[in-house]
């Protein structure tokens, strides 16, 4: 058991410094004197003691002092504005985390609603289960901007700019919830209907059991242990909806700024939110990983 | 309801191979006196701002995803497959290492991998699709690795072994044919999630440059016009929606 | 008026009528058994009693009330309370991630027992009274800590423990070791007793049934083919079907032992044989020899080692330490396919799903260059025809055969090469009784006419009696007894066989 969790976090140490070592080198295949030369750029308007910081962050390089920095959270200067990028990120996490919390919630009452409903079986049983299909076939932009055309343009419900602090996360929650839903409520589906097969299943009913005691005191938390790891698998792609998201409502936060990143060719804050966003994947799963033996006390021996 | 997804996916197809078979208008020029038109018997998908034929530039715009999601379809299905088998059957030190390579490149949500190719590369369609491949390339490796791992422990490879079967004989007549079936059935839904990854970054302009017809853009074109003409968004945005479907269920069917 | 009384049932899956207008009784406190092969339809016809699988027609009378129209809500009513379940397979019919405790205490629960210290008692009393050691440490076990007869013990809890008329009992004990097996019988037996309550018994082993049941009631295909009193049925079985099966059955007809003759020169020798994952030891020691042209049964309980020693005899896993040598000389790794092959347990898993029959049997002529193509084929017809399989299977795909039918093809593999050894790890263990008769027959056959040695791996002790000449007795890797069949049934030295033959049926003893 103790192996199993060691050797589990060893992995994901392994798997953060291979992805440090890799924006590492990534960050020296960009030529480093452009990357002075556009900080020396008189509109990006920074004094004379700022640019003899960053030549010195630049100059001082190397592996360990670059890996080091990211450790302490340090990944250098924005090409684009010249400041830390450490202080751009700070700007936008808030947003993002409050967008991203909102929207896997959302997700997952939406996959429980979609897997426990169809498991209650009946006539909307088939209709149930094509939603998560039409969930994750739809482009999140594209969502986004049906949703403001139809609740903002059509049906007046939410101002288009302005509004309560609620009023601008619904709209935004929904585009981003919706596809991450459908894988969750994919797999939620299928363990269901697989837990449902067991041979344990009719000896519940054979007590007397009705179809919600066995779903709700027996399926459940059989069928929790796969969903909890698809649900740590998409939560990158939180991160990567939010960069859609963001641009499409003009919301500020991690994922607008991803896109200014790439508009402007900022590879350092680019690196800088890959290297986040993998740290953040790393530990939710290890996470998961964790809370497995306490759910299925098989592994727990 | 089976041959809808065979038939949206042949329909695109031909649309890409012979679009002047589907629309007379040309998708480049307008006509400005009819532009931002609703959807007609003359324009079945309405007209844009500059009075283009919005229906015409889906057709011809089929091209440029359809192929771009082939080659990141290509990339993704002949690297990793091809890693997933070397890890699968040798096991051992090189197994461990391409796996947690695997896991590296899985850590990184495809959005960000495919930006992060494109920061590198630049913009361009080749590159999207370039970038969208290599994000892929995890989960190819990952099932194939699965499946040769599953079948090597079955009894009938065993047996082959028992039979006086070579490592490379076993390999190829039994392992290989398999565990290939899950590995096409996620190329069809791989198919569909790179035209999905494809219009997004279409969409975010780091595909085809205006005026080409990608799909992406142009929903991203029709943006500015919201608030007066629906279907400039919505519309091109449905037909994603259909062929992202149909590669879905042909995924399922498949399998 | 019979506790339960079913008339005329019919079930359906979908189109497919599993079950065609079924009718017996079952009296207060009586064992009746259902007994059938795989596909006659009497799990079905026990599932629909309960109403777990809806009937199409008929009727369904407990205690002179028709329950086979009920809603499932009314039927729930009945469940645990009126009829309770003893189901087949233990190791995967408890909830493996609830405690056992809870897992009982719910069908207190379900029909409002009492309060939560009443149920508790009543748990610690019934996992007392199935004779589980330690009932307060048990109750916060999960499944996964106890072992197959344990957990059995716990489900028949579970069944009693609202004192129904009739229990349903689908195969209780097909998955058990058999000395397991016996106490589990016993123990329903106990109970049946003390509480009067009714038995129908679901089984495919006529050996348990004629040793356990009041009643008989044989299916085939959905139909009932006779019913009656156990006695009399055995003895004089009125439908040509039923007799076959008895015949068949290696558990109720004992034949004659095989001559042994020890003049025959060894084909197989092992010699203090160990083989050790990591701490623990699967094979302890093990040596013996098997006569050219004979049978050699290797018998246990699961975990007995005989597996592992059929594995590192067909060098599938590599020993630890001591020997086995094969028809007298040492033979290089490919020479040794020549040698020995191996035929699995189960047919639907040793054959590639994806090749025909005929390049299934023709796979080891090329791996071995024997012929060029038109000489396999020929080869292969000729195989086929060995094991009495028609050509016209030759195109079909596993999917498309029987079980008798896989489990052929192979044979006619595993023959391929002409080996001298053929080690058959409990060949005929996942056959129907009929089918298993057929194969060990032909089984035989090819011994008498191609000079073959068997190792005969298994755990069913009728068929062995039936099929080998020499017998070692196996337990916690190591060998207890081994000798002539005739000296180890007739007159076994060691308690450990002795138990074991206890728990088979009175003929074969």
């Amino acid at each position: 058991m103790t192996k199993y969790l060691l050797k589990r976090a060893g992995q994901a140490l392994l798997v953060l410094w291979a992805a440090f070592t890799a924006a590492y080198i990534l960050l020296q295949a960009m030529p480093g004197d452009s990357i002075l030369i556009k900080f020396q750029d008189p509109e990006l308007g920074l004094s004379p003691e700022q640019i003899a910081k960053i030549r010195e962050y630049y100059d001082a390089g190397g592996y360990l002092h670059t890996v080091l920095g990211f450790l302490h959270g340090d990944f250098g200067y924005s090409v684009d504005t010249g400041t830390p990028v450490v202080e751009r990120l700070a700007e936008g996490l808030p947003e993002t985390a409050k967008l991203a919390t909102c929207a896997f919630v959302l997700a997952v009452l939406l996959a429980v609603l979609i897997a426990f409903g169809s498991a209650y079986s009946g006539r909307l049983r088939g209709l149930l289960l094509a939603v998560p299909s039409l969930f994750i076939s739809v482009p999140a932009f594209w969502l986004g901007i049906l949703l403001i055309q139809v609740f903002s343009f059509r049906l007046r419900l939410v101002p288009v700019i302005g509004g309560t602090e609620l009023q601008q996360l619904v709209l935004p929650v929904l585009t981003l919830a919706v596809p991450i839903s459908a894988p969750i409520a994919q797999v939620l589906a299928r363990s269901i209907d697989q837990v449902l097969t067991q041979p344990f299943v009719p000896v519940v009913a054979a007590k007397g059991a009705s179809r919600s005691w066995i779903l709700w005191r027996h399926v459940a938390r059989n069928a929790l242990p796969p969903t909890l790891t698809v649900a740590g698998l998409v939560f990158g792609e939180l991160i990567a909806g939010s960069v859609v998201t963001e641009t499409v409502f003009g919301r500020t936060g991690v994922g607008r700024l991803t896109e200014q990143a790439v508009n402007a060719q900022d590879a350092p804050v680019l690196l800088a939110v890959v290297v986040l966003a993998a740290t953040a994947f790393v530990l939710v799963n290890l996470l998961v990983d964790v809370l497995f033996p306490v759910l299925d006390p098989r592994l727990a021996t | 309801m089976r041959w809808l997804s065979w038939a949206v996916i042949a329909l695109v197809v031909l649309w890409a191979a012979m679009p002047s078979l589907f629309t007379g208008y040309d998708p480049l020029a307008g006509v400005p006196a009819e532009k931002l038109q609703g959807p007609s018997a003359a324009h079945l998908f309405g007209t844009d701002a500059v009075g283009r034929d919005l229906f015409a530039r889906v057709v011809h715009g089929s091209v440029h995803s359809l192929s771009g999601a082939l080659v990141a379809v290509a990339v993704g299905l002949v690297f990793g497959t091809l890693l997933g088998l070397i890890a699968g059957s040798v096991r051992g030190v090189v197994d461990e290492i391409v796996m947690r390579v695997m896991d590296v490149l899985l850590s990184v949500p495809g959005l960000l991998l495919a930006l992060t190719v494109i920061i590198l590369l630049g913009p361009g369609t080749v590159h999207v699709a370039l970038a969208v491949g290599v994000g892929s390339v995890a989960s190819f490796a990952r099932l194939a690795r699965a499946e040769v791992v599953r079948v090597r422990r079955t009894d009938y490879v065993e047996a082959a072994f028992g039979s006086g079967g070579t490592f490379a004989g076993v390999l190829w007549r039994h392992v290989l044919p398999n565990s290939l079936g899950p590995v096409i059935a996620l190329s069809a839904l791989q198919f569909g999630v790179a035209i999905l990854a494809i219009s997004t970054l279409g969409f975010l302009g780091y595909g085809a440059e205006p005026p080409t017809p990608e799909w992406g853009l142009l929903i991203a074109e029709g943006r500015n016009y919201l608030a007066t003409s629906w279907w400039l968004t919505t519309l091109p945005g449905a037909v994603v929606v259909a062929v992202v479907l149909a590669a879905g269920r042909i995924s399922k069917e498949i399998r | 008026m019979s506790l339960l009384d079913v008339r005329d049932l019919t079930v359906a899956y979908g189109r497919q009528v599993a079950v065609k207008g079924v009718s017996f009784t079952v009296g207060q406190g009586e064992v009746v058994a259902v007994v059938g092969e795989s596909g006659s339809g009497k799990t079905t016809t026990a599932n629909a009693i309960i109403g777990l699988h809806p009937a199409a027609s008929g009727e369904v009378l407990l205690n002179g009330v028709d329950i086979a129209g009920w809603s499932q809500r009314r039927l729930r009513s009945i469940r645990g309370h009126g009829i309770g379940l003893v189901p087949q397979d233990p190791s995967n019919s408890l909830n493996p991630v609830m405690r056992i405790g809870r897992q009982i205490g719910e069908i207190l629960k379900i029909h409002n027992y009492g309060d939560r210290a009443d149920i508790r008692r009543r748990v610690i009393e019934l996992l007392t009274r199935v004779g589980l050691d330690d009932p307060e440490r048990r109750a916060g076990q999960y499944p996964h800590e106890l072992s197959g007869g344990m957990r059995q013990r716990v489900l028949i809890a579970i069944a009693i423990a609202l004192r129904p008329g009739l229990i349903i009992a689908d195969e209780p004990t097909s998955a058990l070791d058999v000395t397991v097996q016996r106490r589990i019988l016993d123990l329903i037996d106990d109970l049946r007793k003390e509480y009067g309550t009714a038995v129908l018994l679901v089984t495919h082993d006529l050996g348990v049934a004629a040793a356990r049941a009041d009643r008989l009631v044989v299916m085939k295909d959905g139909l009932i083919e006779e019913s009656g009193g156990v006695r009399e049925v055995l003895a004089a079985p009125a439908s040509p079907y039923t007799r076959r099966l008895f015949q068949d059955a290696p558990a109720l007809t004992a034949r004659p032992y095989k001559p042994f003759d020890a003049a025959a020169e060894p084909a197989i020798v092992v010699r203090d044989l160990v083989k050790e994952f990591g701490p623990f030891r699967a094979v302890d020691g093990v040596s013996f020899e098997v006569r050219r042209g004979t049978t050699h049964a290797l018998v246990g309980e699961s975990g007995s080692g005989k597996t592992t020693t059929a594995r590192v005899v067909t060098r599938f896993a590599e020993a630890t330490s001591g020997e086995v040598v094969i028809g007298g000389d040492p033979a290089g790794p490919r020479a040794f396919r020549r040698r020995v092959q191996l035929v699995y347990q189960n047919p639907y898993g040793s054959l590639d799903p994806r090749q025909t029959v005929a390049a299934i049997v023709e796979e080891p002529l090329r791996n071995f260059r024997l012929g060029d193509r038109t000489a396999r084929r020929a080869r292969v017809r000729e195989l086929l025809e060995r094991v009495a399989l028609p050509g016209t299977l030759l195109g079909r795909r596993p999917a498309e055969l029987s079980g008798g039918q896989r489990q052929r093809v192979a044979i006619a593999r595993a023959l391929a090469v002409e080996p001298e050894v053929v080690v058959l790890d409990e060949a005929v263990s996942a056959l129907d009784v009929t089918v298993q008769a057929q194969i060990l027959t032909l089984l035989e056959e090819l011994q008498r006419d191609l000079g073959l040695t068997y190792l005969f791996i298994s755990h069913d002790l009728a068929v062995v009696r039936q099929i080998s000449h020499t017998v070692s007795v196996m337990s916690k890797g190591r060998i207890v007894e081994s000798g002539t069949t005739n000296q180890i049934f007739d007159s076994p030295r060691e308690d450990y066989t002795r138990e074991l033959l206890a728990a088979v049926a009175e003929p074969v003893r």
